[in-house]
């Protein structure tokens, strides 16, 4: 199953070697790993999202936490949760017709348009891991010169907060 | 507080407010200033290796040996790439140990400086945790997080790169009495709701087996595993790495399991309903094929570290914390439910476990003309009346070692379990020796082995550390050959040691004393002597028997119940075996 598992960690260089190092070391899935500092400047936040059977998670949840620059860690699957992705695409924008196109597909999704040149588009788009997958399903008839994904951001849902 | 130190002498300070008695090292460009700081000190004892697996190989020794963490000074580059197999080896069995390495100055860092290795990087697969200090303000801060990381918990080796700049630079400094950090704090003791579930299951087992690891001894929980074992009176057995912490002569205990454990061991294992696992971690050498290992029980694991449990067998009772403490509170609660045992069933599984037992599965056929290496450690263990502390390397005289050296305390068996660390032997032996100058300490080795740390020798020359080298010499790497004998047919491919060196004359040149012995009846009385040289080292090099196999066996992806005896017991085999 898959996973999105949340932690805070010392904000230590080598930290982050540390977390990617553990998932190599012992064969775990890294689907996306992002990471970056919080209002606190001693702590950095990552998401992880992962995949293996309940026993896998477990291990994976149980090693992380063994590592002794992690401070706190929670599996936001487990409860209710949000997930955040953000998309830069660069598409071939030529024609009229492909531009309205592309322009009307922005709209739908509700994304932005950050970037124009004679023959591209640069488009935004945030949002779950699915609705970024749609976008990118529609934008099937469009010829895609670059994509640039972030991994999803965790957050859980309600007043609960991973925080020390 | 004393103001303006130089780092090297901060270093060496915080090693001397840490109580640390030895320091195993080997000097070098990137370490010099912290060399020159031990020179002007004489509460820390520097111990000069050959070579720094030696350094490394020789504290883990120190610390399996006291319960300390050992420590060891290098320099950076081939000194820390020297240490690896140490530091790893130290990793795989949870030992304590501190690893100063010197690294190449702050502003060289990442240019590939001569000597420079990203000691942090190549390290940490194999540490618990490892530093690399930027800020002389911050070295006696880290110093004490690493003896604390690595001593707390589930020990492990911690790594702290100092940069020679920073050893040159001036702070002031206070070593701090305690640290918090709020990212690591293990936890000790055991959840006492957790214990009595465990006890539900203990008390209402039918056929019950006390099983115990490596953590039982590193918890120093002998006192309150023997007290549990003598309530209970269910058949007991450990680890190679837990041996002694149960005495062997203790009635309940079985001896050791796993792939060359007793039959009586391996069945008790298989055939149990209740498993109690203390300190032990399930590793493949030991469970066999996970298919079929122990099929009808239920878990009942203490573990310091949680990723041990559940991590290859389903548990049904986890209990995270110290394995003493849990012990120690098991056993107050279990004062009041003995009444609750099922002696009926339990003495019915006790005569279940003695028919195993009557297999008499350690035996081996004796001679009158080549020396069973089996016969050597049992001489030995009659020489040494049981009470020396022996360390070993890896290979067939490690696992008969383990089989017929008969432990009654915990911290005596010295040997690299988890990482099987050919060269271990010799350098864990001076660790050792030092440590207990007065007790008897004893490498059981191979002649493969012997020659990886061999230039240890000379260091224990200079320290005069009479170790007893027993040489159990088959002209092979018998374990290899054997592994060959069953599995490729006996295709020895470059398992023979040719060229073996004359080792008494070896002995001799590092200026200690050989012997070579090379009939049966000579063995106990050169023991004898050999033993009689208090203050001497003596390599003994015993030729024994080369076609001789470490029996019994679970071959690789076999299961307990599939046990391999030596060939006289198996019927229609051929008996007579000769080596190409
Ligand atoms: C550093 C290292 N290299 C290789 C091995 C693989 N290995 C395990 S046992 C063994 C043979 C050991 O031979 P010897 O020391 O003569 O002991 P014996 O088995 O003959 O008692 C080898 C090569 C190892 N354990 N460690």
């Amino acid at each position: 199953m898959r996973r999105i598992i949340s932690l805070l960690l010392e904000h230590e260089p080598g930290a982050l070697a540390r977390v990617a190092g553990l998932f190599t070391a012992r064969g775990y899935n890294i689907e996306s790993l992002t990471v970056a500092s919080t209002d606190d400047p001693s702590l950095a936040r990552m998401t992880i999202v992962t995949n293996g059977s309940d026993a896998v998670i477990e291990q994976i949840t149980k090693q992380l936490n063994k590592l002794i620059d992690v401070v706190k860690l929670r599996d936001l699957t487990e409860g209710g949760h949000l997930g955040r992705e953000l998309m830069l695409v660069k598409v071939s924008a030529q024609t009229a017709d492909q531009k309205d196109d592309i322009k009307r597909l922005v709209d739908i999704f509700r994304g932005r348009i950050i970037d124009v040149t004679e023959s591209t588009y640069t488009l935004e788009m945030t949002g779950s891991t699915e609705k970024v997958n749609a976008f990118l399903d529609a934008l099937a008839h469009v010829e895609l010169v670059e994509v640039v994904r972030s991994g999803i951001l965790g957050i859980g849902r309600g007043k609960h907060a991973l925080k020390i | 507080m004393p103001l303006n130190l130089r780092g090297a002498d901060i270093v060496v300070n915080c090693l001397k407010d840490e109580g640390v008695e030895y320091i195993f090292g080997y000097p070098g460009g990137a370490a010099l200033h912290i060399y020159d700081a031990l020179y002007w000190s004489d509460a820390v004892k520097h111990i000069l290796v050959r070579h720094e697996q030696g350094a490394a190989h020789a504290a883990d020794g120190y610390a399996r040996a006291t319960g300390k963490p050992g420590v060891v000074l290098v320099t950076s580059g081939p000194g820390v790439t020297n240490t690896i197999t140490g530091i790893a080896t130290a990793y795989m069995d949870s030992i304590p140990m501190v690893v100063i390495t010197g690294q190449v100055p702050s502003g060289l860092i990442g240019d590939d400086a001569f000597q420079e290795v990203d000691t942090v990087g190549v390290t940490r697969p194999c540490v618990k945790h490892n530093f690399l200090i930027k800020d002389v303000t911050k070295i006696a801060e880290t110093m004490k997080k690493a003896f604390y990381i690595a001593s707390s918990g589930r020990p492990g080796p911690v790594v702290v790169d100092i940069p020679k700049d920073i050893t040159s630079q001036t702070a002031d400094y206070h070593y701090p009495e305690q640290i918090h950090m709020r990212s690591y704090q293990p936890r000790v003791q055991g959840n006492s709701r957790q214990i009595a579930r465990g006890i539900d299951l203990l008390v209402g087992a039918r056929r019950p087996v006390i099983y115990t690891g490596g953590g039982a001894v590193l918890s120093d929980a002998q006192d309150a595993l023997i007290d549990l074992v003598d309530t209970l009176q269910y058949p007991s057995t450990s680890t190679l790495m837990g041996l002694g912490a149960i005495p062997a002569s203790n009635p309940f205990f079985l001896g050791m399991l796993g792939m060359h454990g007793t039959y009586e061991s391996n069945m008790a294992m298989y055939e149990c309903d209740v498993m109690l696992a203390v300190g032990a971690r399930f590793d493949d050498r030991v469970t066999g094929d996970l298919a079929k290992f122990s099929p009808g029980s239920k878990i009942v694991q203490i573990d310091i570290d949680p990723s041990s449990i559940g991590k290859n067998v389903a548990v049904s009772v986890p209990i995270v914390g110290d394995c003493n403490e849990i012990l120690v509170e098991m056993n107050r609660q279990l004062k009041e439910r003995v009444g609750e045992i099922d002696r009926e069933n339990v003495d019915l599984w006790w005569k279940t476990v003695e028919s195993w037992k009557a297999v008499d599965s350690l035996a081996y056929e004796e001679s009158n003309t080549v020396i069973k290496p089996q016969f050597v450690v049992q001489k030995l263990f009659e020489v040494t009346r049981g009470e020396a502390y022996v360390t070993s390397d890896v290979g067939q005289h490690q696992m008969w070692a383990a089989q017929h050296y008969a432990f009654e305390k915990p911290r005596r068996w010295i040997n690299s379990g988890g990482l099987g660390t050919m060269g271990f032997g010799l350098p864990a032996a001076m660790g050792v020796q030092l440590a207990f100058p007065e007790d008897i300490v004893v490498c059981i080795t191979g002649d493969a082995s012997i020659q990886m740390c061999l230039q240890e020798l000379s260091t224990c020359l200079q320290y005069n550390l009479p170790v007893k080298v027993v040489n159990l010499n088959n002209q092979y790497m018998g374990m290899v050959r054997q592994w060959q004998e069953f599995f490729y047919d006996r295709r020895y491919s470059h398992s023979y040691m040719d060229a073996l060196p004359d080792f008494v004359k070896l002995a001799e040149s590092y200026g200690h004393i050989g012997m070579r012995i090379e009939s049966p009846d000579a063995v106990e009385g050169a023991l004898e002597e050999a033993f009689g040289m208090k203050d001497r080292l003596v390599f003994l090099d015993i030729i024994t028997d080369q076609t001789e196999n470490v029996y019994p066996m679970i071959a690789a992806g076999k299961g307990h119940n599939e046990m391999q005896f030596k060939p006289s017991d198996r019927e229609g085999e051929v008996q007579e075996r000769e080596l190409a």
